[in-house]
């Protein structure tokens, strides 16, 4: 069977003007005629040569930082923008999810933005009045039907708007960051919902996500794009853990802080690991040097920092809380630093990171969070034994005594 | 179903898939009406308000000036007329101009045939002009019992449709052509209503052509492309049509826009998501 989507060697160029400038006024256009300057133009590929086949049935993931042409490629493959080069063989009707609730209107009652979302998004009006009731019981939101829109709060508009999405029914569907909104319990339901259309009703998924955890649960193969080409496609597993890699090779992570801050911030994070490039030895010491931003002195209140180690998946091996008893955090204006070590890091090899946490006493403000920052990777050495260690093997160490009687 | 991505070389007009995405094109111009009306305390009232009282402030600065036997009928009937074919024009014109602006987040996230967009924004004009509709026939009522104008009802019955199409064609033109320049220069935004205003006096919608006198003048006003439209509503009126050589002038200069602007408006199209 031929491929459902073959892609073959897009580019897609931009011409930037050296003046950024999202459009031109006429006035510049029509001087320039007359002065006979030539605006410098640059050339820049936000795509090249990008080639791969996804077949009927497969769920891919699209990985890569930011810039790295995830949206462009999207937009080429639903039609929003063409390529400069190349070109697409699709052998089904795509619908692209760039947003969902796209066209949604807020003098509109929720029955009406159904019908007009439901319509730009491809579906007829007879689709849509046939899972009419599918939609709003999947949403949750029949009672406020025929409420204006702009009187829902921003997470029923979410329901709402995915809700429309989920009831497509095209071959291919691309999804572009949707799910990074929501709560929890309605991302899971959202997740669920993808995962029945790739697996069980066959569908065709270009899922392209910050939420790693969400890549390796829905996809199986995934395409790591580097700088508009594509890096490797391999095993979702696989690549998110090579993205994770050279996502950033940098031990410390600072932040920009703006000038008015009326809590206290982590402004530095840093990792020490036994060996440099962030790679770091089973078993041995690793400290974490950690600086806070106080703009305000906070004498009365308690503030208590904890540290978490996860890994790509964002599953939690590690967690750390300081004493409020030993530890005085943000008694007084200015910088104050912290460091945390771990005499004997006992973590199993693979990619971690760190997320840090700065709040005040249980069920008040939390203070600051940081995440997905200092990756570093564990390797093993000098623990050899007559078995290869294998990836996932185990999450940790851990020292135990052998006796024989 | 198996089609292509491929960059863009060839021209058409896409008149086929314009036609696949009927559907949305009906709930986009829904949607325009809808909330254009629900927005305002006295909705539908507007469109029936807003021609009359400018009706009443012509006919009562200019009704004595224009005064000619070129009328036909009295002033009144016969500016609200003109002011019914202009204001599709016109509010067609300012709608499918700012349309593309005013859609720019459906266009970067969705594709679909963009004509859609300016030809939805002209439908709400149409549907402004029915509404203003019923006033111009209690008009025409009126000065029927008072002054004894004679209509002829069959001849303006069958002739509306062709006034009001031309009407379209006319601002759909000038609309595409405006809605594609604005996504690349936003001065014309600016540079919209102030066209309007200046077209609405330069033209022959409030006073008849006639007032002018030498027949290079009066080509150069039938230019106009609402001008077809204006004329024959109120030559369907009276039974009376003076000037066929200058309607016809209007309604090739009308066919002529309408190319421009989908021709300007389809080469552009594919860069709109890039630019807007």
């Amino acid at each position: 069977m031929k491929p459902i989507l073959e892609i073959d060697n897009i580019g897609k160029k931009f011409r930037i003007q050296h003046e950024l400038k999202p459009y031109r006024s006429l006035r510049e256009s029509l001087t320039g005629i007359f002065r006979n300057t030539k605006t410098s133009y640059e050339e820049f590929y936000a795509l090249k040569n990008v080639s791969f086949n996804v077949n009927a049935g497969e769920a891919i993931g699209i990985v890569g930082k930011n810039g790295s042409g995830k949206s462009t490629l999207l937009k080429i493959l639903s039609k929003i923008t063409p390529p400069s080069e190349g070109k697409i063989i699709s052998r089904g009707r795509i619908a692209s999810l760039l947003e969902v609730g796209t066209g949604f209107h807020f003098e509109l009652t929720g029955r009406e933005n159904v019908y007009l979302n439901g319509s730009i998004l491809g579906m007829t009006r007879t689709e849509i009045r046939s899972k009419f009731d599918e939609i709003i019981d999947f949403s949750g939101t029949e009672k406020f039907l025929d409420t204006p829109l702009k009187h829902y709060s921003s997470g029923m508009q979410l329901r709402l708007a995915f809700a429309v999405a989920a009831f497509l029914e095209p071959e291919i569907m691309i999804i572009d960051e949707v799910l990074a909104v929501g709560d929890a319990e309605f991302q899971k339901k959202c997740l669920g919902k993808m995962e029945d259309a790739s697996k069980k009703e066959g569908k065709t998924i270009l899922f392209v996500s910050h939420d790693l955890n969400a890549i390796t649960n829905l996809t199986q193969k995934s395409i790591l794009l580097k700088a508009g080409s594509v890096d490797s496609f391999d095993s979702s597993i696989k690549i998110v853990e090579k993205y994770l890699q050279n996502a950033s090779a940098e031990t410390t992570y600072r932040k920009q802080l703006r000038d008015e801050i009326h809590y206290p911030v982590i402004s530095s994070v840093n990792i020490k690991t036994s060996f440099p490039d962030n790679t770091h030895v089973a078993d041995e010491p690793l400290t974490l040097e950690i600086e806070l931003h106080v703009p305000k002195e906070l004498p009365k209140s308690v503030t208590w920092m904890s540290i978490q180690i996860s890994d790509f998946r964002d599953k939690g091996f590690v967690h750390v809380s300081t004493n409020s008893r030993e530890i005085k955090l943000c008694k007084e204006a200015g910088i104050q630093k912290v460091i945390c070590t771990f005499p004997k890091l006992k973590l199993y090899m693979g990619h971690y990171h760190v997320n840090v946490f700065l709040a005040g006493p249980p069920g008040e403000k939390i203070y600051d969070v940081v995440k997905n920052v200092c990756p570093f990777e564990v390797i093993i050495i000098g623990k050899e034994f007559d078995w290869k260690w294998k990836p996932e093997l185990c999450a940790y160490f851990e020292d135990a005594n052998w006796n024989i009687n | 179903m198996e089609y292509e991505i491929k960059p863009h070389r060839k021209f058409d007009f896409g008149l086929t898939e314009l036609w696949s995405y009927k559907e949305l094109f009906y709930f986009f111009a829904w949607r325009d009406i809808k909330v254009k009306y629900k927005q305002t305390v006295l909705g539908f009232l507007w469109a029936i308000l807003q021609p009359f009282i400018t009706m009443l402030v012509f006919a009562f600065f200019f009704g004595k000036m224009v005064q000619s036997a070129s009328l036909n009928m009295p002033y009144p009937v016969f500016v609200l007329s003109g002011l019914l074919m202009w204001n599709i024009f016109s509010s067609g014109v300012v709608n499918a101009g700012n349309s593309m602006i005013h859609n720019s987040n459906i266009i970067k996230k969705i594709y679909f045939p963009r004509l859609i967009i300016p030809l939805s924004a002209i439908l709400v004009s149409v549907f402004d002009f029915l509404m203003a509709f019923v006033i111009f026939l209690a008009v025409m009522i009126y000065f029927k019992f008072k002054s004894n104008l004679d209509i002829h009802w069959i001849s303006f019955i069958l002739l509306l449709p062709v006034s009001i199409v031309i009407s379209c064609i006319a601002s759909f033109g000038v609309g595409t052509l405006l809605a594609a320049l604005n996504i690349k220069y936003r001065d014309f935004r600016y540079l919209i209503p102030f066209m309007i205003q200046t077209l609405l006096f330069v033209t022959p919608v409030i006073y008849p052509i006639n007032i002018v006198e030498p027949p290079y003048l009066k080509q150069i006003l039938a230019l106009n492309p609402v001008y077809a439209a204006i004329e024959i509503l109120r030559g369907s009126m009276t039974g009376i049509f003076p000037n066929n050589d200058l309607i016809l002038i209007s309604i090739i200069s009308s066919l002529v826009l309408l190319f421009v602007g989908i021709f300007f408006f389809r080469k552009t199209e594919y860069y709109f998501a890039d630019l807007i």
